[in-house]
């Protein structure tokens, strides 16, 4: 059984239909990589799978259909997102942003995590006392990493973690994504820089205007030559 | 001088409250940009709904501490069930409507709870029955009253509790969260449906309190008390700054003290005799020590309104309001 299994996937926004009927599967210890030009339909296809927009399809998640359950209810079950534009609570310090990552919980260990986190991203713990909103942008991104992993997810969903990042910055991102999944943390990961992704991906799966047009084992896309002209930047042919 | 000091300690015990009222301003403004005009009636019915109580026990015996206590402790449930009410009938469904409509509807909500209290109470100015025995303590000079201090030091242990929540508990971590991004507070297992309830259930638990203090205060209350002190408590929100709540605080306990001394002096500020060539020109009526005084105390609350208005045109984000740096 599949950690994540999506079918039919849909999304409309008014009368447009941003995502058209997607299949998608995650299984449990995968880094799996959805990856595709600008309003593809990548993120929507995230945000549909939280139910933060509505759908149509078939959502399960460990075995159980998600529809109608609300989207406070997924991180006690383990699945947990990191939003677009990081979705860091600016006013909030370091480490309320942390507890609030561990919000879902209710155990004695909590604490010992937030530790975890600043043994992982020490600038972070440079910087617990101030608020959030101060940190650049590569601070703020670790830091809505570590606040997911603080509710201990089992299905982590990234999207565009690496997005308006400086180069360097966005390899050191690819690296924690990576070690996060050798942690043991299912990822679903959208993204747009393709290579970087694929790079750390076992499989991935292509989107265009808003339907699945290739998916396969990532190094396989990676030598996939619609996906290098397209997405990597190379001339055809060449 | 002694005008000065008296003025001081009237006006700080007005503010007090006015601060506890406007918490419950600031608090739901934060979190869902709403401004809750039904929220001075909440304060209305706190003072109704205690005074029918206390007028019941009033002949029983019982010492007036306890009386008032016991008025208090219905009128807080009664409030907070009326407020989580008017949230949830009337507001959440207009969670995603544009904001015009939620005011709109507040301003309705307002309107309807104003007109069911008058036929609960009636439209007659109802006094509180006199239990509380009048004490005064002389203070370089003022005199402050048992009540006074009463007002005060509750009001001051009110800051400091809601403070405590808001700043240390985990209910008040996921209500600032949910202010900053209802979204993702979701996104972390925040319900956010019942943070926006508990927001308005405990803004509606100091409005009862602000009611039941001001009529004790005042000796009176009617149907008609609540718009004309949550328009002001508005205006200390929006002077504090709106969605602020140390804001409210301090602009609370400000717009006390300016309207008392406002009140104290226009008087004589605008008393024409004292100017020379006015006074000529009013003529006799400044003979033998007379008076031609333009505003009287009866205008003092106007300055409620003045304030507002020039905060609006010169610090629109009020005295704490929103600080630049901390946004992402």
């Amino acid at each position: 059984m599949s950690l994540l299994e999506v079918k039919g996937l849909e999304v409309h926004y008014g009368g447009i239909r941003a995502v058209k009927g997607i299949d998608l599967r995650v299984e449990g210890g995968e880094l799996v990589c959805l990856i595709g030009a600008n309003g593809a339909g990548k993120s929507s296809t995230l945000k549909a799978i939280c139910g933060l927009v509505s759908r149509s399809g078939s959502v399960s998640y460990a075995g159980m259909d998600t529809a109608g359950t609300p989207v406070h209810e997924l991180p006690r079950k383990g699945l947990v997102m990191v939003p677009e534009g990081r979705g860091i609570f600016p006013q909030l310090t370091v480490a309320e942003n942390l507890a609030m990552g561990a919000y879902a919980r209710n155990d004695a260990s909590i604490n010992e995590d937030i530790g975890r986190q600043y043994d992982m991203f020490p600038r972070l713990k440079e910087r617990r006392a101030q608020t959030a909103g101060t940190l650049s942008g590569g601070e703020q991104q670790m830091l809505a990493m570590g606040r997911a992993l603080m509710a201990r997810p089992k299905l982590l969903l990234l999207d565009e973690p690496s997005m308006g990042l400086a180069p360097m910055l966005v390899a050191k991102i690819f690296e924690i994504v990576r070690d996060i999944a050798r942690q043991g943390v299912t990822i679903l990961l959208v993204e747009q820089n393709a290579k970087l992704a694929l790079e750390i991906a076992s499989r991935g799966y292509v989107m265009e205007s808003g339907a699945v047009t290739l998916a396969d084992e990532a190094r396989k896309l990676l030598a996939e030559p619609k996906v290098r002209e397209a997405y990597l930047g190379e001339e055809a042919g060449a | 001088m002694d005008i000065f000091l008296q003025q001081m300690v009237n006006g700080l015990t007005l503010g007090a409250v006015y601060a506890v009222v406007a918490l419950g301003y600031t608090m739901v403004y934060g979190i869902i940009q709403l401004i809750n005009f039904a929220h001075g009636e909440v304060v209305m019915i706190g003072a109704m709904v205690a005074f029918t109580v206390i007028n019941l026990l009033a002949a029983g015996g019982l010492p007036p501490l306890a009386v008032v206590l016991v008025g208090t402790a219905c009128a807080i449930p009664v409030c907070m069930l009326v407020s989580y009410t008017v949230e949830r009938l009337a507001y959440r469904p207009l969670r995603r409507a544009p904001r015009l409509a939620p005011l709109i509807t507040a301003i309705g909500a307002s309107i309807i709870l104003q007109h069911l209290a008058m036929l609960v109470w009636s439209r007659n100015v109802l006094a509180f029955p006199q239990i509380i025995p009048l004490k005064t303590f002389s203070f370089l000079g003022a005199t402050v009253t048992g009540v006074q201090l009463a007002i005060l030091g509750i009001c001051a242990a009110i800051m400091c509790g809601l403070a405590g929540l808001v700043y240390r508990t985990r209910l008040g971590r996921s209500m600032r969260a949910t202010a900053q991004n209802p979204q993702v507070a979701g996104l972390m297992g925040v319900d956010i449906n019942r943070v926006i309830a508990a927001t308005f259930v405990i803004g509606a638990g100091l409005a009862a309190v602000a009611g039941v203090m001001v009529g004790t205060y005042y000796g009176v209350a009617q149907y008609t008390m609540g718009s004309i002190l949550g328009l002001k408590a508005f205006a200390a929100a929006v002077l504090g700054g709106i969605g602020n709540v140390p804001g409210a605080m301090v602009g609370g306990l400000l717009l006390g003290v300016v309207e008392a001394l406002g009140a104290g002096y226009i008087g004589d500020i605008t008393d024409l005799c004292r100017y020379g060539p006015l006074a000529r020109a009013v003529g006799e009526r400044c003979a033998d020590g007379g008076h031609f005084v333009l505003f009287g105390s009866n205008y003092q609350d106007v300055f409620a309104f003045v304030v507002l208005i020039l905060v609006l045109v010169f610090r629109p984000s009020g005295l704490l309001g929103e600080r630049v740096g901390d946004r992402a």
